[in-house]
């Protein structure tokens, strides 16, 4: 049993719109189990775009791509669906919660899909997860009437509740003030040093990153020599 | 369980934004009620106005022209076969208006399963006469039931009762017309005079009207026996007998196999009435245009307000891709919310289409060609609301199965991106 949570090797990407731009050139990274690795660089080297491949939910691209050991690359739709629910937990800039459904339910909505018949199993769960984060007063409030930081830190709830093989963040800090920032920031050393769970995480806080275990810096789409 | 999750997503994205949920369903309702009222409406005035004739007017006419034979005695002597005969002034037998044999004809046509009823008559020329004034006319004799039951006799009365005539001896109903020209109420003694000088008194019972002015001015109505009474006749005596069909279309078929049967004329209502199917066709032809019409207006309607609700909800869509729901998934959700809102939408339809029918059905609406019609007919045809929950149902279900396939088929990145 490899000890790889995550490969990817050659990745190529180009935007086509408005005109043809290679985004990414021959991109190789990897991730081991346990391991905690911050991707910086400055805005538009392509930071986000990788980690939206890696985390498939972006399928244009040349390369290979390996989670869990298991190629990626090619897997139809409802296969890649199934990969995210199972194996990847990822926290968005913005949150993403569904304003519709209430804390609690947001945590417990991939859990439902991976196993629609445990919903009692998946709600203790859940609600362990928001003790965990310490927002479990907030269970039963609607999700779009609740803080920024607190909702920061349900999305990662929810990343978590199907006990994924590597949790994925596009700059989780980004759009939280110091005080939030520095919670979250605890949160994911916890995850990393106390539950030993994988983490890639791209972000432009420098001092973020330097709390990882590893960083990889980006610059006009390719991964350089880190420069600290 | 796996539906149930989809079912309670769908669910809660619809009661988080109910209002245009409701106002999507009302849309959907909008539609289907204006096309059931207003298709009952035109259905109903279409009816009304066939029925003003087809109702009256047998499927199947059994009679016996007033012809010369065909096979003159001269032709049947053997010796002048291969000459060739030259005839003139040919005469037809006067007595020939009886139908022969119409007990067993009647007979057979009863135990005809696509035969729906028949009634009998007599038709006679007949002059009336009132004090000074005399008119010309017809006198009919009828079976006042039957042709109440097959013939919408009933419906045409203005005043009296069509079993009265079969009661009270010697009796009859008046054309309106006729009535007035005459100058007789109801209650009052005309004579009655046939072709052949026998007259007999006739008492006034009903007064008819048709609405179709030439009829009214010239017909009396009385029982078989009165008119035999009055022709001298026995009481096997009739001219016409009056078939009505279940299927009005099989008419001009039967009406040539019955002339060949019973060796008599038979016309059908299509030959009798051409004129009269071309307008009907034409009629029905409008408001099939004005239905299908109604249709796509609605159909364009309900595929915009479900589009824009989908497209909205683009970022939900999102969030559901990246946490692990398949395109599939997100395609079910969807499409059950476009089919609650069909449905629920379609049903409320329905219910608003008959509500407005009933309404359209209460506004007065006097004629004067039709005593018996009140307020605006209404067509209340279970087809049309079969069609209208179909449609409801059929282009929600398209208005929602496209955008969310497309939805459905993008990467979730690129959603997010366009933020």
């Amino acid at each position: 049993m490899s000890n790889i949570a995550l490969k990817a090797s050659h990745i190529d990407k180009y935007f086509h719109d408005p005109y043809k731009v290679q985004a990414l050139r021959d991109i190789e990274i990897e991730v081991l189990k346990g391991e905690f690795v911050s991707i910086t660089g400055k805005s538009g080297c392509g930071k986000s775009t990788l980690l939206y491949i890696v985390s498939t939910m972006d399928t244009d691209y040349t390369g290979e791509l390996w989670i869990d050991n298991s190629c990626m690359t090619g897997k139809s739709e409802p296969e890649l669906a199934k990969v995210r629910n199972e194996k990847i937990g990822f926290v968005f800039q913005f949150h993403y919660l569904l304003n519709e459904f209430s804390v609690l339910k947001n945590v417990m909505l991939p859990g439902m899909k991976l196993h629609p018949e445990n919903k009692l199993e998946i709600e203790s769960r859940a609600v362990e997860l928001l003790k965990l984060l310490k927002i479990e007063h907030l269970a039963l409030k609607r999700a779009n009437l609740i803080s920024g930081g607190e909702k920061q830190r349900v999305a990662i709830a929810r990343a978590l509740i199907n006990n994924p093989i590597i949790i994925m963040g596009d700059e989780p800090t980004g759009n939280l003030d110091k005080k939030n920032s520095d919670i979250v920031l605890e949160i994911f050393h916890q995850l990393s040093e106390e539950l030993n769970k994988t983490l890639l995480i791209v972000t432009h806080d420098l001092n973020f990153a330097r709390q990882t275990h590893r960083n990889i810096y980006m610059e006009d789409g390719r991964i350089i020599d880190n420069p600290f | 369980m796996k539906y149930k999750i989809l079912g309670e997503i769908a669910i809660a994205l619809m009661r988080a934004r109910w209002k245009q949920t409701f106002v999507a369903a009302i849309g959907v309702s909008f539609s289907i009620a204006m096309f059931i009222a207003l298709l009952g409406f035109m259905t109903g005035l279409n009816t009304l106005l066939d029925g003003i004739m087809l109702n009256r007017t047998p499927h199947i006419r059994i009679y016996n022209d007033i012809n010369p034979s065909a096979v003159q005695p001269l032709q049947r002597i053997a010796e002048y076969k291969d000459s060739y005969l030259f005839l003139h002034s040919i005469q037809s037998n006067a007595n020939r208006g009886e139908i022969y044999n119409a007990g067993p004809i009647l007979e057979t046509l009863h135990k005809d399963p696509r035969v729906k009823g028949t009634a009998s008559k007599i038709i006679a020329a007949a002059i009336y006469q009132s004090g000074n004034i005399s008119m010309t006319g017809l006198i009919n004799g009828i079976e006042a039931l039957e042709e109440s039951k097959y013939f919408s006799f009933v419906d045409y009365i203005r005043t009296g009762n069509p079993e009265d005539l079969d009661i009270v001896s010697n009796s009859l109903f008046l054309g309106s017309g006729l009535a007035s020209r005459l100058g007789v109420e109801v209650g009052e003694n005309i004579q009655v005079t046939t072709a052949s000088g026998d007259q007999l008194p006739l008492k006034v019972i009903g007064i008819i009207h048709t609405g179709i002015s030439d009829l009214d001015k010239t017909q009396g109505y009385a029982s078989l026996k009165t008119v035999q009474k009055l022709l001298g006749k026995s009481n096997l005596y009739i001219t016409d007998i009056q078939i009505k069909l279940w299927n009005m279309n099989l008419a001009p078929e039967l009406a040539k196999a019955y002339a060949q049967l019973f060796e008599t004329n038979a016309e059908d209502i299509q030959t009798a009435n051409a004129q009269f199917e071309t307008g009907s066709f034409v009629r029905s032809l409008i408001s099939y245009a004005v239905g299908i019409t109604l249709l796509i207006v609605a159909g364009f309607g309900i595929y915009n307000i479900l589009n824009m609700m989908i497209y909205e909800k683009m970022d939900t869509i999102a969030i559901l891709k990246a946490t692990g729901f398949s395109g599939k998934d997100v395609k079910q959700i969807f499409i059950g919310i476009a089919l609650t809102i069909g449905i629920v939408g379609g049903i409320l339809g329905l219910i608003s289409g008959y509500l407005i029918s009933l309404l359209i059905d209460q506004i007065p609406f006097e004629t004067a060609a039709l005593p018996t019609v009140k307020t605006y007919p209404i067509d209340y045809n279970p087809i049309f609301y079969i069609i209208g929950i179909s449609f409801a149902i059929i282009t929600t279900y398209l208005a929602g199965y496209f955008p969310s396939r497309k939805a459905s088929k993008i990467d979730p990145v690129i959603i997010i991106r366009g933020k």
